[in-house]
């Protein structure tokens, strides 16, 4: 107990000569810092990433498998723009006219390489041993009636057509640009693909106001992720305002005030710097940092100022005096609970979702400079500014607030309150298992975003969103024409045709049907694959020199003509579902097809399917070294084993109680929530740090029993948990605005936890905490009603 | 006196400008059309290299008959060696100087001759970098032509092909006026006019003393990081081949 207490005064005498230290050293201090914060600022360079690649690691499996599939045939970043007459008809010279002439303008795309239309759609037809091919409306506006006609039934027969380009009224067509980017600069997608097709739309639309446009596909989807970071990182500003406010209102003092703002905007200022230095490229996880850091530094400022004012006010302190004894009392509590929320955050380094990576690190990045600001900036800043405080007059009987009579209630019962706390957490904790992950990527986004409502349309009218893909090899050079291959090619078309969740398929097998017709004068008899491989391979070389530019098969057969690429077109099914329909194809190749033609499904659906699940099984581990490391620091900060362990029960079981009511409220979690058990951790933490540390002052320096000592944690620290938490719950419920769900639904949920934290630690606790105290009980004194004195 | 140099300065600027750029640019096309009468008829074997970005390989083989013709474009006729899966397949094309060509296929699986309709001449040929429409005989009516600059020997003329369907915006051809008006380098630009492959001619020999052909062709396209290689042996101008070389029939007898 000596050793402890000599540790205990060794961190006092510290906090105390750091206190006259920064006060002393006030300007030379406040200009260090002042430059380190523009110094850091300084390096700032904030650039947003929104290619969706930035949330798989460079290890990924599922990237690597799609990487290597685009390598084999073409890179397909996509913009699909869907017309919809308002006749619903798309079959009228009119129409037709004016989806050639979007076609047209289409190619002229920033990276297009290929343009689909239902207009510039390659037809064959055959009469004798003349082969025709060429557009399925060429100069439409020259078309007489009969002709449109004649192309509208064309139209709707063409399996690569319907449900991918029309739609089988023929009222809903697509142009799907395909887009390859060299990659080199960020601004491709944001600052000239973007901006091209925005501007291609509204003329189209001011041209043909007749038509309603909608716009999907993956350079749409990246646009949203870029300006969603952008919108998200505005929500900083309403944060800002929030934090003045709550200052203002828990200290009553502007510069207080004053000073919370400036070590706050430091912070961020100095996270920003840590971006450019570090080279990190803002996505929508990470660009939450600056109220995630707003958020919890202002806690440190809010704890300091409290205190101090609250010496000057009431015991009539001089200013210098108060923010010493201020700085003497916080210094500690202030350290640990930043260290615990820097382990917290760094903790998502354990993740496999690069974004969180960056998140953590800023995040524990702008918490240590926010410790620092809060100890050196802050009080250095009070002793300038000219703070007054009025001394009040109050007398010395105890005022009854109502955590001491919380803590009263609390104290009366803590058996009862400990069952029903267990029952209660077990019953959710029973309901947190029945949350499935679903990582449909289109749900990212809410209603606010049109991408997402125009993505919806998409899927409603005309064709799915979500794809699978497979690259089917033959085992040999020019294999592809083996009617062995081609025979088991068109089989597996035909088994993924007649799946339920199937909305169209592209295989190469469509095309040796449709030449073998067209090589044998139209007769539909031929409609299927040939059955001798000179024939197949000599109709595929007539076939490919008689198609235009960047309407060819390379984005579908490899250069050796030994691979093939099935392009499965889904509706919108769940991440788990998605799987479990990768998984069937796969299995039938490998029960039905020769060897060399099993094979895997991979798509940007499938990465994202599978992300949640991957960052669950690797952030398993950090979580697990997280709660280690926390309850080691409680330890050592308590000087107790046994509360260390104890303080694992109300650190815990907040998440339980989170996952288990958001099973009631959308039983769907994401990878952004994934990191939320870390993260809260590292958060919720404080509030058992702050109550046991008062307790164990009440029992070891007061004396008091586990009882009186509990009302007397309810009384010191009761008003500065629930005002911390209000902080807290107001940064996150900003966030929960957010219109991109990996953020919103993690503030969400955060929000839940913090608020499940307090009120454990206000029932569970204290209950458990007079429950394992019991045997020590005998000497108890015997006390009617806690009265303890104010001071900490 | 100073009138005088006024007027000169005039004449001078006056003369300089007499020939407009496209002017000059349809002039060394000419010029170069010029440069390359006379040669009849040749054969070449070729072999054509496609590379992928990672550097993978895969190769074809052919045979082309050229036929020259005045009064309308040169007619050629290209069978393919390997892969073995198309070997005999044969092509014969028509070019024509005003309109589509005409071109018509064999396919020895079936022995037949199959002709193709179609104005896409756009398309990669046989999986490769080349368009049909690079490869296919540059009658000068195909372009409008503008001359860009000059550089020692070197003529830079940028051409605008005549056909809707062309893959091309334009192309910027260097020609060497001193070695016959021969192509050294083309660089093809897309439908939005972004640099999309460039075509390095080389190894050159002046066959009949006269006839300047290149051993070598590499296209890179910049897009998709893919390369073509061609590389042409055994050049005969003294087949002396003729119409009947170039019919279905002919076509057939491969």
């Amino acid at each position: 107990m000596n050793a402890i207490k000599k540790a205990g005064n060794a961190t006092n005498v510290f906090a105390r000569s750091w206190a006259n230290f920064v006060i002393k050293f006030k300007w030379p201090i406040l200009l260090v810092t002042l430059f380190l914060a523009v110094g850091l600022g300084s390096q700032g360079n904030m650039e947003f990433d929104g290619d969706y690649h930035v949330f798989f690691s460079k290890s990924n499996p599922e990237l690597e498998a799609f990487d290597a599939l685009q390598e084999k045939y073409t890179k397909d970043d996509n913009v699909i723009l869907v017309l919809s007459p308002s006749n619903g008809n798309v079959f009228t010279k009119k129409n037709l006219t004016a989806i050639e002439e979007l076609t047209t303008e289409a190619w002229n795309t920033p990276y297009s390489s290929r343009v689909d239309a239902l207009t510039n759609f390659q037809h064959t037809s055959a009469d004798g041993d003349d082969l025709y091919v060429d557009d399925l409306s060429y100069e439409s506006s020259l078309k007489t009636d009969a002709e449109v006609l004649e192309i509208k039934e064309k139209a709707l027969k063409e399996p690569l057509l319907v449900n991918r380009i029309l739609n089988e009224e023929g009222s809903v067509t697509a142009i799907n640009i395909t887009v390859r980017l060299p990659g080199i600069d960020l601004n491709e997608i944001p600052g000239e693909v973007t901006p091209f097709v925005r501007k291609m739309i509204a003329d189209f639309k001011e041209k043909h106001p007749d038509f309603e446009v909608h716009t999907s596909g993956l350079i749409p989807m990246n646009t949203a992720f870029f300006e969603s970071s952008m919108k998200d990182m505005g929500l900083t500003m309403i944060m800002l305002i929030i934090v003045i406010i709550t200052t203002f209102i828990l200290t009553r003092n502007i510069w207080s005030t004053l000073a919370t703002l400036v070590v706050v905007i430091f912070s961020i200022m100095s996270a920003i710097g840590f971006v450019g230095i570090m080279g990190i490229k803002m996505t929508p996880p990470s660009a939450v940092f600056p109220t995630m850091i707003l958020t919890l530094a202002v806690a440190d400022s809010i704890h300091i100022l409290v205190t101090m004012l609250q010496k000057m006010r009431r015991d009539g302190l001089n200013k210098a005096d108060a923010l010493k004894e201020s700085i003497r009392l916080n210094f500690m509590p202030v350290f640990i609970t930043s260290l615990t929320t820097v382990i917290g955050f760094l903790t998502m380094n354990f993740g496999d979702v690069p974004p969180f990576w960056d998140l953590g690190n800023i995040t524990a990045f702008g918490m240590t400079m926010a410790f620092l600001y809060s100890t050196t900036t802050l009080p250095a800043l009070m002793a300038v500014l000219p703070v007054k405080s009025k001394v009040k007059k109050e007398g010395t009987k105890v005022r009854k607030n109502w955590y001491v009579s919380l803590g009263n209630f609390v104290v009366k019962q803590p058996v009862r309150l400990t069952v029903i706390s267990f029952f209660v957490i077990g019953g959710l904790t029973y309901l947190a298992t029945k949350n499935a992950f679903n990582d449909e990527f289109i749900n990212y986004f809410d209603e606010s975003v049109q991408f997402r409502t125009d993505t919806d349309y998409i899927s409603d009218n005309l064709t799915g969103i979500y794809n699978i893909e497979y690259s089917i090899g033959s085992g040999e050079s020019g294999g592809i024409n083996n009617p062995e291959y081609l025979k088991s090619l068109n089989a597996f078309e035909d088994w993924l045709n007649e799946q339920p969740e199937v909305v169209h398929v592209n295989a190469f097998s469509e095309v040796a049907r449709r030449v073998n017709r067209s090589m044998h004068g139209d007769d539909e008899s031929y409609y299927r694959v040939p059955d001798n491989r000179e024939e197949a391979a000599q109709y595929l070389l007539l076939y490919e020199l008689s198609l235009p530019f960047g309407l060819d098969l390379n984005n579908q057969i490899n250069v050796d003509k030994s691979e093939t690429r099935v392009t499965v077109t889904v509706d919108n099914i769940t991440s788990a579902d998605m799987i479990v329909f990768s998984k069937k194809g796969e299995d039938w190749l490998k029960n039905n097809a020769p060897e060399a033609m099993h094979a895997i499904g991979v798509s940007p659906t499938l990465m994202f399917s599978k992300l949640g699940f991957r960052q669950a099984d690797s952030m398993l581990k950090g979580n697990i070294i997280a709660l280690i490391l926390i309850s080691l620091v409680l330890m050592l900060a308590l000087k107790n084993f046994k509360l260390g362990l104890l303080s694992i029960v109300p650190n815990v079981t907040p998440v339980l109680v989170g996952f288990g009511i958001w099973a009631l409220y959308k039983a769907q979690i994401n990878t952004g929530m994934v990191i939320v058990f870390g993260m809260t951790l590292g958060i919720i933490v404080d509030d058992t740090v702050h109550f046991m540390s008062k307790f164990l002052r009440a029992r070891r320096e007061l004396g008091y029993n586990a009882k009186q000592a509990v009302v007397y944690a309810f009384e010191t620290v009761g008003k500065a948990l629930v005002t911390t938490t209000i902080v807290l719950l107001a940064g996150f419920a900003v966030l929960s605005t957010s219109s991109f769900a990996l953020n919103s639904y993690m503030a969400r949920i955060t929000v839940i936890i913090i608020l499940a934290a307090l009120i454990i630690d206000f029932i569970l606790l204290p209950s458990l905490l007079i429950l394992t105290s019991r045997k020590e009980e005998a000497v108890a004194k015997n006390m009617e009603e806690a009265q303890i004195a104010f001071d900490k | 006196m100073k009138k005088i140099i006024f007027a000169l300065t005039v004449l001078i600027t006056l003369g300089l400008q007499a020939q407009t750029p496209e002017a000059r640019g349809l002039q060394i096309a000419k010029a170069a059309e010029q440069a390359d009468l006379g040669f009849n008829s040749s054969t070449v074997n070729l072999k054509m290299t496609l590379k992928n970005k990672n550097g993978q390989t895969s190769q074809r083989s052919l045979t082309t008959k050229t036929l020259e013709l005045n009064e309308d474009g040169d007619k050629s006729l290209i069978v393919f060696n390997s892969p073995k899966d198309v070997k005999g397949t044969s092509t014969l094309t028509f070019t024509h100087k005003v309109g589509s060509d005409d071109q018509w296929l064999f396919l020895p699986s079936i022995k037949r001759v199959k002709r193709i309709s179609s104005n896409n001449k756009s398309g990669p040929f046989v999986g490769s970098e080349f368009a049909y429409e690079d490869l296919s005989s540059q009658e000068v009516e195909k372009y409008t032509y503008k001359f860009i600059e000059e550089k020692g020997s070197l003529l830079v003329v940028e051409q605008d092909p005549v056909d809707p369907k062309s893959g091309y915006t334009r192309r910027l051809v260097t020609y060497n006026k001193d070695k016959g008006y021969r192509m050294e380098k083309v660089e093809f630009y897309d439908r939005k006019n972004a640099l999309l492959k460039t075509l390095i001619y080389s190894d050159y020999k002046a066959y009949k003393s006269k006839f300047w052909r290149a051993g070598k062709f590499v296209m890179t396209n910049h897009q998709s990081n893919k390369e073509t290689i061609l590389e042409f042996s055994d050049y005969n101008f003294d087949v002396n081949l003729s119409d009947e070389d170039f019919t279905q029939v002919a076509l057939q007898r491969i």
